[in-house]
């Protein structure tokens, strides 16, 4: 078995950690990490739980694969109850920390109850021991890690923290590893910091022992690999120019929603984009980008290092910034940039590295601001109360702002709840670009129908990490569809979500499936895990574990009412491009996708449903 | 009679971008006046763009199906978008 079989218990209320058998019963039917998590999450916790309060608890989990041999095998997902919409919560990260947790014997940590002061959790192997952690709160991610790395001696631990925003509640508080390694939204990270849990530092040197087939093993990751390695797009296209390369690809096709949905192309994109970011600067002759970087066990690489302009006002006398970090990816570029109309990219760049340093998610809060900078040209906000001027495409007020939220000080304690809590309380609820409470990224509906879908239905608020339909729609992977049609969409969305829930399950980088189907994954399993991984079963699988998050959603009280979009991409239609003219026809899409589902006209699994996928 | 000419602007983007002429290249695009009977070998023949490459091409921002790249003419005024393999997320 690739799964070590083994999870932690700790009880921050009592302070002590406990070693459980993993229940290999679910192990079968949920594989690992978001699905199996997710299990222990519905079986353990209310649904109607309050978020931020001790009652709700927050598991970081690994898959299978984590920690193998299997290419892109480093992933975590943490899994909780989110602050900002309310519903299931599971956000996935890469880096080394996952690898490093299943490495040390473990397949999950729960954590439950809340510490009376800050502590961090230290794992070396199969001990575990909770520390005193009041000297590290009110640090950033970037100070915590060198920090715990000097106090255990020991430069290859692995940490997994928050930072400040983590624990002043901002709403979409990520959760940050290896530096610049995000399990990014829905805030995760604040419910951490509502747990006075600081970081979790790692040592595992165990391995990840008991696979199957060995053999078998080793002849199916080479294999899977090859294909990874073969295909132009995760060979080539994501190490050279990583995710950011859509920005072009987004604008082009007239699907970038811009200055908070109101257009749908954004005239910076190319300043802002992956081309820009590997041209030489006019400034100093060098380029944004650095290098690309994989994650543990990664054959793709797509991740970004970059170096900020350091004559560029965001960083000038701040040499702290001066070094190479985690540079812009697309959803960070759009939501920092399209969003706000703001085509400065150093300025994005510095934004992205106070989104890493103090934990906080780019896509919710550039959402947000976009939000705040449209209020501010209505005349609702007023430079007095925001503490500068905020039109769209203003820099200095995005990375201003980014400055505020990360230290929870003046208007930043506003930003830093959504744009949905925040356009509310100004009167203007029709200006949150939200679903469920959580911001969409950055692929408009309007010009990429499939989308509306995704986000209309996503369990964990509006997000692309559900259902890639882009990849149909615009890119033709793995067959092109109409971007501008509905017809053929609820079906094509049912099998993404499915399909991605066994990614995310697995322990492996959803960014395979640009290359790999479930055929590459099915065998990567079998050899790895008892059970029975055929693609068939697979697909069942996918299905159980999206039908298990909706069900909890449902008893959380949500409806078939929350399955809708922001009022602006279903009422007012694209100016340009080839959209112009269209709003998202969520309405003629989600009849069929509950269908399909076999779910009631409410959203509501059937009992035949239930039954048939032994719910 | 002359042959009548139409006025297209190509965008060449991601690892395409180095086959544009220097100045172009900041830009990703170049303006063309090419013969209205070019299809889009004949845009990128001039830059020696080997057609394998062509990964996702857009007309205006519309997908041109790889069935029809061989055959499909351009009017007056077109944006003809091309990049290589590409994905992201
Ligand atoms: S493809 Fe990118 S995000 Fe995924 S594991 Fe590799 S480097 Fe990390």
């Amino acid at each position: 078995m690739a799964w070590q079989r083994k999870i932690l218990r700790v009880d921050l209320t009592a302070g002590t950690c406990t070693q459980e058998a993993l229940n290999m019963e679910w192990a079968k039917a949920y594989l690992g990490q978001r699905g199996l998590a997710t299990k222990y999450f519905v079986e353990e916790v209310a649904p109607s739980v309050e978020p931020l309060s001790p009652a709700n608890k927050l598991i970081f989990a690994t898959g299978p694969l984590t920690g193998t041999m299997a290419s892109t095998g480093g992933r975590y997902s943490v899994i909780t109850k989110g602050p900002l919409t309310g519903a299931i919560a599971c956000s996935n990260s890469g880096g080394y920390w996952g690898a490093e947790l299943k490495m040390a014997g473990w397949d999950m940590i729960i954590f439950e109850g809340r510490a009376a002061t800050p502590v961090y959790l230290h794992l070396e192997n199969d001990t575990a021991t909770l520390h005193d952690a009041s000297d590290l709160w009110g640090k950033t991610t970037w100070e915590t890690e060198p920090a715990l790395r000097k106090k255990h001696q020991d430069s290859q631990l692995k940490i997994s923290s928050i930072g400040r925003a983590g624990e002043n509640g901002v709403l979409y508080a990520a959760i940050i590893n290896d530096l610049h390694r995000a399990a990014g939204r829905s805030g995760v990270g604040a419910v951490m910091g509502s747990k006075n849990l600081k970081a979790i530092a790692v040592r595992g040197t165990l391995g990840v022992a008991g696979i199957k087939d060995p053999k078998a093993f080793m002849k199916a990751t080479a294999a899977a690999k090859k294909v990874l390695a073969d295909n132009a797009v995760t060979g080539e296209g994501l190490p050279k120019f990583g995710t950011q390369v859509l920005m072009n690809v987004i604008n082009e096709s007239g699907a970038m929603p811009t200055r908070n949905a109101q257009d749908i192309q954004f005239d910076g994109a190319k300043d802002i984009s992956a081309e820009a970011m590997h041209a030489p600067r006019v400034t100093d002759g060098k380029a944004n980008l650095v290098t690309n970087q994989a994650c543990f066990g990664c054959t793709i690489a797509c991740g970004r290092i970059s170096k900020i302009d350091q004559t560029h006002y965001t960083v000038v006398n701040k040499p702290e910034y001066w070094g190479a970090s985690g540079g812009l990816e697309y959803e960070a570029a759009w939501a920092l940039g399209s969003a706000n109309g703001v085509n400065d990219l150093e300025a994005l760049t510095f934004a992205n590295f106070l989104c890493n340093e103090d934990g906080f998610d780019p896509i919710s809060f550039g959402a947000t601001v976009g939000a705040v900078m449209e209020l501010y040209e209505m005349g609702v906000l007023t430079k007095e109360q925001l503490g500068i001027e905020a039109p769209f495409g203003s820099a200095k007020a995005l990375t201003y702002f980014a400055g505020l939220t990360a230290r929870g000080e003046g208007f930043g304690q506003e930003i830093g709840l959504g744009s949905k809590r925040l356009t509310a309380k100004y009167g203007h609820p029709d200006l949150s670009m939200t679903v469920k409470g959580q911001e969409f990224p950055a692929y408009d509906p309007r010009g990429i129908q499939g989308m509306g879908l995704t986000y209309a239905t996503s369990n964990r608020g509006a997000c692309h990490l559900r259902s890639y339909t882009v990849a149909s729609e615009i890119l033709g992977i793995p067959i092109k569809t109409d971007p501008l049609a509905t017809e053929g969409k609820a079906g094509l969305v049912k099998a993404f979500q499915d399909a991605t829930a066994v990614f995310d399950s697995a322990g492996i980088c959803v960014f395979t499936s640009f290359a790999w189907t479930l055929v590459d994954v099915a065998p990567q399993l079998e050899a790895a895990c008892e059970g029975d991984w055929s693609l068939d079963n697979l697909n069942v699988v996918g299905e159980r574990i999206w039908n298990m998050e909706r069900q909890f959603n449902n008893a959380a009280g949500f409806t078939a009412k929350d399955d809708s979009l922001p009022k602006r991409l279903l009422t007012e239609a694209a100016k340009t491009g080839p959209a112009k003219g269209l709003v998202a026809g969520l309405s003629k899409m989600l009849p069929e996708y509950y269908s399909e589902r076999g779910w009631d006209t409410e959203g509501r699994p059937t009992a035949a449903t239930v039954e048939r996928l032994g719910l | 009679m002359a042959e009548a000419s139409i006025r297209v602007t190509l965008k060449l983007y991601a690892s395409l971008g180095k086959y544009l002429p220097e100045a172009n290249r900041r830009s990703n695009q170049i303006a063309l006046e090419v013969p209205a009977t070019s299809v889009m070998t004949d845009l990128i023949a001039p830059f020696a763009v080997p057609p394998a490459a062509c990964f996702l091409v857009l007309v205006n921002g519309v997908f041109l199906p790889p069935g029809q790249r061989p055959t499909a003419v351009f009017a007056d005024g077109d944006v003809v978008a091309i990049w290589p393999p590409v994905a992201g997320g």
